[in-house]
């Protein structure tokens, strides 16, 4: 399709275990983009958005789920549908932004980067929420 | 001693990731310049192997497709002959599919094909072994698809004319005015001719075809027809907006050109050819 490209892949990076060892995580990311890559024909530039997109995630929770994050017992599907919304969003957001600036690598095509982003990005976030709704287990 | 092991272990993580990072963006870099030999391609036997698994199931689906357009081939290469028949005894016949040079046909199956990206890359599943090398020029009956890029024994891997760099000469059907042929990474069946001369007698739904200037390409081949064009900034050039015959998305089997004067043709000009 032309702009509309959704990269669920990035469910990976969203769910990956939140107390888990932040190097293996960024191997792990990284290991995943290049995979992608191989077959895309791409280069290195899922690999590194995704590596990006690891790296800022701790960030990410603390800023979108505050306190709970510390207690590091956080559960995806037990959040609050505002707080997980904002961090897939952001999440997306950064990973889409830097696959396309890789992926067009001049700066004059900014607004054609922007607008990829844009709508990949909607895309994306709908179909991650979905399935994050759909796959996850229910407590009681 | 101890507080450089300190602060590389209070660290580690923002270093492995610059680590990785910067390994990334230099496999990017790596693929943004032309015939450098990288294992990240998907025409290695790996991803090869899987990607003609899977296009072999999905083949079933496009069966009566690929029939039907098989057909129509061979009907207008029946009525060629035809007319072939009735023209031999006219004097200065000539005619655009009456190709110049010595060249050979091979033909293969895209088993892997992209279109959404901004440098598009298309595997097939004939490589070294079946005789393909890098430079040859690939076609289907309605028009031009790319150029071979990499080989290896089984795959090989063709530069799209959907890629940011690709350049193809080409020209006007009814004249011999020409220009090269580029996309801008919108549409992925419009691409764009530049550098056409303002004097060129350029209308709307006129065809455009292959260049005499290519090595890889023998002319006359169909590429699209003029969707709509405008001047550049110098109102020196024309860049025109050209609506492909082929349907990018979806391609199936394909034609491998190989020119085999090419080699002769080099030695003579001892140059190295700027079209691509």
């Amino acid at each position: 399709m032309g702009y509309i490209n959704p990269y669920l892949y990035i469910l990976f990076v969203l769910l990956y275990p939140f107390n888990s060892n932040q190097s293996l995580f960024l191997i792990f990311s990284f290991l995943l983009g290049l995979g992608i890559d191989i077959f895309e024909d791409s280069g290195g530039i899922n690999a590194a958005a995704c590596v990006v997109a690891a790296f800022v995630r701790p960030n990410l929770l603390r800023f979108s789920f505050g306190i709970s994050y510390d207690h590091q017992n956080l559960r995806l599907g037990s959040t609050p549908f505002g707080a997980r919304l904002t961090y897939i969003l952001l999440i997306v957001g950064i990973h889409h932004f830097v696959l396309f600036s890789l992926e067009m690598f001049s700066l004059n095509h900014i607004l054609l980067i922007l607008k990829k982003t844009l709508y990949s990005g909607i895309f994306t976030v709908i179909l991650s929420t979905l399935s994050l709704s759909i796959f996850s287990k229910k407590y009681r | 001693m101890q507080q450089i092991f300190n602060f590389l272990i209070r660290n580690k993580n923002k270093i492995l990731f610059l680590f990785l990072l910067g390994l990334s963006v230099f496999f990017t870099i790596q693929t943004h310049s032309f015939h450098k030999s990288s294992f990240i391609s998907s025409a290695n036997s790996f991803t090869g192997g899987i990607y003609s698994w899977t296009s072999d199931i999905e083949n079933y689906f496009h069966l009566e497709e690929y029939n039907e357009r098989l057909l129509e081939e061979n009907k207008q290469l029946r009525n060629i002959l035809t007319n072939l028949n009735d023209t031999i005894s006219v004097e200065n016949y000539t005619d655009s599919s009456n190709f110049e040079g010595v060249y050979y046909f091979r033909a293969a199956r895209v088993i892997n094909n992209n279109f959404s990206k901004a440098d598009n890359y298309l595997t097939i599943n004939q490589g070294e072994d079946a005789g393909i090398k890098p430079e040859f020029g690939v076609v289907t009956s309605k028009g031009v698809i790319g150029i071979v890029d990499r080989v290896n024994s089984r795959f090989s891997r063709v530069i799209s004319i959907l890629h940011s760099e690709a350049r193809i000469n080409a020209q006007l059907s009814k004249s011999n005015h020409f220009g090269s042929l580029t996309w801008n990474g919108k549409d992925p069946n419009i691409v764009q001719l530049i550098d056409v001369p303002r004097q060129a007698p350029v209308n709307r739904g006129d065809t455009i075809v292959t260049g005499g200037k290519s090595l890889i390409f023998p002319e006359g081949l169909p590429i699209g027809s003029i969707e709509d064009y405008t001047m550049d900034e110098s109102q020196s050039y024309y860049t025109i907006n050209v609506r492909l015959f082929n349907d990018m998305t979806n391609i199936g089997f394909i034609y491998i050109i190989e020119n085999l004067d090419r080699d002769n043709i080099l030695s003579l000009e001892d140059v190295e050819d700027d079209e691509q």
